[in-house]
């Protein structure tokens, strides 16, 4: 009903990407290469946890994780997918809604179209359902470099419809969650997609079926106040940085001075917030064997 | 006396100007009467421009105003019987968040709102009217009971936002305010959430999934500060004004987009000149949504809750 009150934004043409073939992420430490410090930009780069030179082409072909201390660097939606993923089996959905400029906020449409160009998506979430080793799962992945995977409109919706899919198919919810939080250029509207998102959940939970969140760097604000802490159980990526408010605005607001590691994946499992930190590698199989036991008829081998 | 905003000043220099008159008519035994009546019109006009057509900012201002009634101000004026229940069970009692079981017109109802201190003493007892986790997990706590006696559920939105300290985040802040989104999604009990002074982003979310939704008329409700925006936008905190009105947060501003139900009407300059006749306000039009929500079967409670939420949040579909 919208639709014609508000007015339309401008969009990049975007190619839809192919179906991704699955890659591996290598689970075991490598011999660090030996750089010499004057190599030209773009190529290489320094890990902030141990300050190891990386080629980024090593980088990438390591799941963007350091080869050296295990850091974990951030990685777009559809790198995760294929990292997930049985090959060929994502189906992608609702990849056409687009997004409206309801409060006609300055710089809005500025900013969404340099988000789509960055981003090479229309909008900050990726959604749709693939099967991981044989286990068909309904899958959203927030794109961190879409505006810091804020939520606005089309994300809580996109969230929210994926969720009733999930329902109506009867399979179980995975979201890779990485965000600022609500997406200010949409204000009010924005917020209450925390309450959608919540509310498909509490369906999808009232349906007896499994949901998985995963906390990736950085999940903060009105993500983590909603759909990233809704899940029967909780996964982050290790150094993830996990909170509510994030640790400038702490800093500053409240004059505070944050211990060291505070608001990390380590820090968040230590007070009893996340179930499991699972390093990038791992993810695939730790997903594969909590899904399975939550099958609907499936055996498990000789039954007690 | 209440504090006075700028934009209020023109108001009481007119005022001052009518008592003098009076004063020295009555000193001098001249008849001035005309002349103050003229005065009085004049003023009744300024007050209806001034008032009647405020800035998003100035609005920000009066939520804001450090006398305007709070939750414990409007809770004997509105209910016949206010038991106040306190705890989460789990850690405290978070005196920013009050809640239990009211007599709303003869009707057994829950209650939980935030509350904003009255004075510096007041507000560091309740950190400035921002929930720890605690307190959202006092008021699950006391809504769950709602929804299992089958009880209608009133919630009163005052928080310029949830804590935002390390020991929030210690204690699973987002986690809080979750539970209490997919709980009020989910009640099949009335649930009508007002919006009396400050909804504060998220913070206040977790106690705005309502059946309906009501602001009084001078209340603001937004996903970040006015301050914070501007700081974003423009790195500059002293364009809050700017950002206020961009952010388009006002209850005029969120009845238009489809996400209050009603605004409630305040005395003129704001809900601190007269609480009582606020109070009356707030009773009539939550009554009055109440008695339609009360005939509702609990199923359709739920459903037409969720469908509010998902039709909140415009967008366009490429085919179409
Ligand atoms: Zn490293």
């Amino acid at each position: 009903m919208f639709k014609d009150i508000f007015r339309r934004t401008k969009y990049v043409t975007i190619q839809s990407a192919p179906a991704p073939k699955r890659t591996t992420a290598v689970g075991t430490r490598q011999e660090p290469k030996t750089v010499k410090k004057e190599l030209p930009d773009g190529l290489w780069v320094k890990c902030p946890k141990c300050g190891e030179v990386l080629f980024i082409k090593d980088l990438e072909e390591n799941a963007r994780v350091c080869t050296t201390c295990f850091y974990h660097f951030r990685i777009s939606g559809r790198a995760r997918l294929a990292l997930l993923a049985d090959e060929n089996s994502f189906e992608e959905w609702d990849s056409e809604i687009l997004t409206l400029d309801p409060l006609e906020f300055p710089g809005y449409e500025e900013k969404l179209l340099e988000a789509q160009e960055k981003a090479g998506m229309i909008e900050g979430v990726l959604t749709g359902r693939a099967m991981i080793e044989g286990v068909p799962v309904v899958l959203a992945f927030n794109e961190a470099n879409f505006m810091m995977g804020s939520m606005g409109s089309v994300v809580g919706e996109k969230i929210a419809r994926a969720v009733e899919r999930a329902i109506d198919l009867r399979l179980p919810v995975v979201i890779f969650s990485t965000s600022g939080g609500a997406r200010m250029q949409e204000g009010i509207l924005s917020l209450y997609q925390m309450a959608k998102t919540s509310a498909a959940l509490g369906r999808l939970a009232a349906n007896h079926l499994l949901y998985i969140s995963v906390l990736t760097d950085p999940t903060f604000g009105g993500v983590t106040a909603s759909y990233a802490s809704l899940g029967d159980i909780l996964i982050a990526e290790p150094n993830a940085l996990i909170g509510f408010t994030g640790p400038r605005v702490i800093k500053q607001t409240m004059r505070q001075e944050l211990p060291a590691g505070a608001q990390t994946a380590e820090f968040n499992q230590m007070h009893g917030l996340i179930d499991l930190i699972v390093e990038r590698a791992q993810m695939r199989s730790t997903l594969a064997r909590l899904l399975r036991y939550h099958q609907e008829g499936v055996q498990h081998g000789a039954t007690v | 006396m209440a504090q006075l905003f700028e934009f209020e000043k023109p108001i009481i220099e007119l005022e001052r100007k009518i008592a003098e008159l009076q004063k020295f008519s009555a000193e001098k035994d001249i008849d001035l009467s005309r002349e103050v009546e003229t005065l009085e019109k004049k003023v009744s006009l300024l007050k209806k421009e001034i008032y009647g057509n405020l800035e998003p900012w100035q609005k920000v201002q009066i939520a804001r105003h450090p006398e305007r009634p709070n939750f414990y101000d409007y809770a004997p004026l509105l209910f016949d019987d206010f038991i106040e229940l306190k705890g989460d069970r789990l850690y405290a009692d978070d005196q920013a968040i009050a809640g239990g079981m009211a007599l709303f017109r003869g009707v057994p109802v829950t209650v939980v709102a935030q509350v904003k201190g009255k004075d510096t003493k007041e507000n560091i007892k309740r950190n400035f009217g921002m929930p720890h986790p605690e307190g959202y997990r006092k008021a699950l706590r006391l809504m769950d009971q709602a929804e299992k006696f089958g009880r209608p559920i009133l919630t009163f939105i005052d928080t310029p936002g949830a804590a935002c300290d390390l020991a929030a985040e210690e204690r699973g802040q987002g986690e809080a305010i979750a539970r209490c989104l997919l709980a009020m999604s989910g009640y099949h009990v009335p649930v009508i959430s007002t919006v009396i002074g400050e909804g504060g982003s998220g913070g206040a979310l977790a106690l705005g999934v309502g059946n309906v939704i009501l602001m009084l008329e001078n209340s603001f409700y937004s996903v970040i500060a006015p301050e914070s925006c501007a700081s974003i936008l423009w790195k500059d905190t002293s364009k809050a004004k700017e950002a206020a009105a961009a952010l388009k947060f006002t209850a005029q501003d969120l009845l238009k987009l489809g996400v209050a139900d009603e605004v409630i009407r305040e005395p003129q300059g704001g809900a601190h000149y007269n609480s009582r006749q606020t109070a009356d306000e707030l009773s009539a039009v939550i009554a009055k949504y109440l008695v339609r929500l009360r005939t509702e079967s609990p199923e359709a409670l739920q459903e037409k809750r969720y469908q509010k939420l998902r039709a909140i949040g415009p967008f366009q579909e490429k085919s179409i």
